[in-house]
């Protein structure tokens, strides 16, 4: 129940942004209990994607082609997980499938199918659409899930990653992140002259809209876990500094009166601070402001760089990077500051930790021997594993159920430019995210529910 | 005889040094002593006969002899054109990671304006900024352009009178 709301006051929330979304969400359909046998465990290392089967949507005599659209951008979402193989329509024996009627499920079992997509879009007489869609288990032969949603035919893509999410949840039971969507730094010019904007785009890299103009250097922006908003530096003023701007109203204000520039900025996973570096002579600090309050608190306070602070999801701790020993390694100390806890013991330099939103891990950048890789290990230090490793990778952000990371991969040369990719927690199906020209700093929204 | 030439040399490089902007690597090879075609206590007269960056070693913050011959020239030129106030831009280059980068090229802006200050030029005439790897001027892969990315720049801004 608590879950319905909260979703219904989210998108009333987005409504404010133009969209206009979903005036109901309801679970019509009965959810059976989690005893079905197709099922995904994603704990593991490499996984046999799961065959699913996502005929076209039917439109019951209205848009065929928005409802093919949305089934192929739910489709296209599932494939990209890498936890499922959407399998060849042409290879489809039962064709013109009703959300209202049980499949032949033997004819989905012959083509190996396991879990199988039925789903229809209807424009209702007030202009909006229906969705249907329910998921079946194709060897226990019984519906897993059924829902409807009603929304504006503009949101039709955002619908069709609602309903992905409510996929893949189904089969993994871990929540999803198609309905999300990745700020980042958009690159364009010479390698010398470099113009950068904080763009926004969805997941799967559709709807990118540009936040600035390019008129101001802008860096490592970050996603709010609560609000609309974003925090990131820039050189827009007299001294470089760390930003908020509402995505929804675009108002913009400096973060703080601090003597000197401040970068690296971070929400608290509350969203009621923001957690940077300040920047004094050759020392940077590590300091929170207090969003309400204003106030600041110094969290560090030592000769060394202490940057990239980022908080454990209970707010309690918060891990960062630190020259205090000679070079740069990774640290952990109480969310009030003291002494902290180095966690970082590789051969190498590590930087630009980040939590997951799961708590269980850190990913960091790691540099040794002219690589630079992404890695993750355990909050106490252990268990370090690296992801991806090349010539450049570097600041990787969790994607919201903490399963995907995403990050910046740059090439050599007069021509090189970074580009984002993921890469999944195992190491797995490691992919780009095409953009409209070079990206950097990516960061990842909160699941929109 | 030896000396004439290498002013011409000088004046050759001088020449390609204004033709791709003042690239690093000219002012490295500069020959020493004024150029006699550029006006002192001008903009040009500090580039060219100054000299208006420094060089660090990878991850290092540390003035090298050269450096500090640099920046003593520098300091000298200062006190006697007072009217000018002074941006210290701090630089890193790209093999290392943006938010460190931006706390490195701060840390290299500070070892210069300290070595300004030393050198008796008045702190207040002094601001200091770091681009991280934001702003290279040498863009092949290699050391030899990474080097002249990692750097202090002494940038005059318009002078008060």
């Amino acid at each position: 129940m608590r879950g319905i709301f909260k979703r219904l006051s989210v998108l009333a929330g987005r409504k404010a942004l133009g969209l206009a979304f979903v005036a109901a969400i309801l679970a019509v359909f009965s959810v059976q209990p989690a005893a079905a046998l197709v099922e995904i465990d994603i704990t593991q290392g490499n996984i046999e994607p799961l065959p699913i089967a996502l005929p076209s949507f039917s439109a019951e005599g209205g848009d065929s082609k928005l409802a093919s659209d949305m089934t192929n951008v739910i489709a296209a979402d599932l494939k990209r997980s890498g936890l499922f193989r959407p399998l060849d329509p042409a290879s489809f024996i039962q064709k013109n499938m009703s959300v209202n009627s049980t499949p032949r499920f033997g004819d989905w079992r012959q083509i190996s199918a396991q879990a199988l997509v039925t789903g229809t879009v209807i424009k209702q007489p007030d202009g909006r659409l229906k969705a249907e869609f329910r998921l079946w288990d194709v060897f226990a032969s019984e519906q897993m899930l059924g829902q409807q949603f009603y929304t504006t035919p503009e949101n039709w893509r955002r619908l069709a990653h609602i309903i992905a999410d409510a996929i893949y949840e189904r089969l993994t039971g871990e929540k999803g992140y198609f309905d999300t969507r990745i700020v980042f730094v958009d690159e364009t010019g010479p390698k010398d002259k470099r113009v950068k904007k904080l763009a926004i785009m969805d997941q799967d890299g559709a709807n990118v809209r540009y936040l600035t103009r390019g008129d101001d250097l802008v860096l490592t922006p970050r996603f709010s876990p609560t609000s609309q908003e974003i925090t990131y530096m820039s050189y827009g003023g007299a001294d470089p500094s760390v930003y908020l701007l509402n995505i929804e109203t675009g108002q913009r204000e400096i973060v703080g009166n601090f003597p000197g520039m401040t970068f690296a900025p971070r929400f608290s996973p509350d969203g009621q601070s923001v957690v940077m570096s300040l920047q004094q002579g050759g020392n940077a600090n590590i300091f929170k402001m207090d969003l309400r309050s204003r106030r600041t608190t110094r969290l560090t306070n030592t000769a060394a760089i202490d940057t990239s602070p980022s908080y454990s999801p209970d707010g309690a701790r918060i891990v960062f990077e630190s020259d205090r020993g000679g070079t740069q390694q990774l640290y952990v100390m109480s969310a009030g500051g003291g002494e902290a806890q180095r966690i970082s013991f590789g051969p190498g330099r590590y930087s630009t930790p980040v939590w997951s939103p799961r708590g269980d891990l850190i990913a960091f950048t790691k540099q040794h021997q002219g690589r630079f890789m992404i890695g993750v290990m355990r909050p106490d230090g252990k268990g370090e594993r690296i992801l991806t490793e090349g010539y450049h990778n570097e600041g990787p952000a969790w994607s919201p159920n903490g399963r995907v990371l995403v990050f910046f991969r740059d090439t050599p040369g007069a021509n090189g430019g970074p580009q984002v990719w993921t890469v999944d927690l195992t190491g797995y199906n490691e992919q780009r995210l095409a953009t409209p020209a070079f990206a950097s700093d990516p960061s990842w929204s909160p699941l929109i529910d | 005889m030896f000396k004439r030439v290498n002013a011409v040399a000088g004046a050759r490089w001088i020449a390609v040094c204004f033709a791709v902007l003042f690239l690093a690597a000219c002012a490295q090879t500069r020959t020493d002593g004024p150029v006699g075609n550029v006006k002192p206590g001008t903009g040009q007269d500090f580039v060219v006969n100054v000299g208006d960056r420094v060089f660090f070693e990878e991850d290092q913050s540390v003035l090298n002899g050269q450096g500090q011959s640099t920046l003593a020239k520098q300091a000298q030129w200062l006190n006697k054109y007072s009217q000018y106030t002074i941006t210290v831009e701090g630089h890193a280059d790209e093999r290392g990671t943006r938010q460190y980068n931006i706390a490195l090229g701060a840390r290299r802006a500070q070892a210069a304006r300290d070595y300004l200050v030393s050198q008796g030029v008045n702190a207040s005439r002094i601001r200091t900024i770091s681009y991280g790897k934001e702003r290279p001027v040498a863009v092949c892969n290699d050391n030899s352009c990474w080097s002249q990315n990692r750097r202090a720049v002494t940038v005059l801004n318009n002078a008060t009178n």
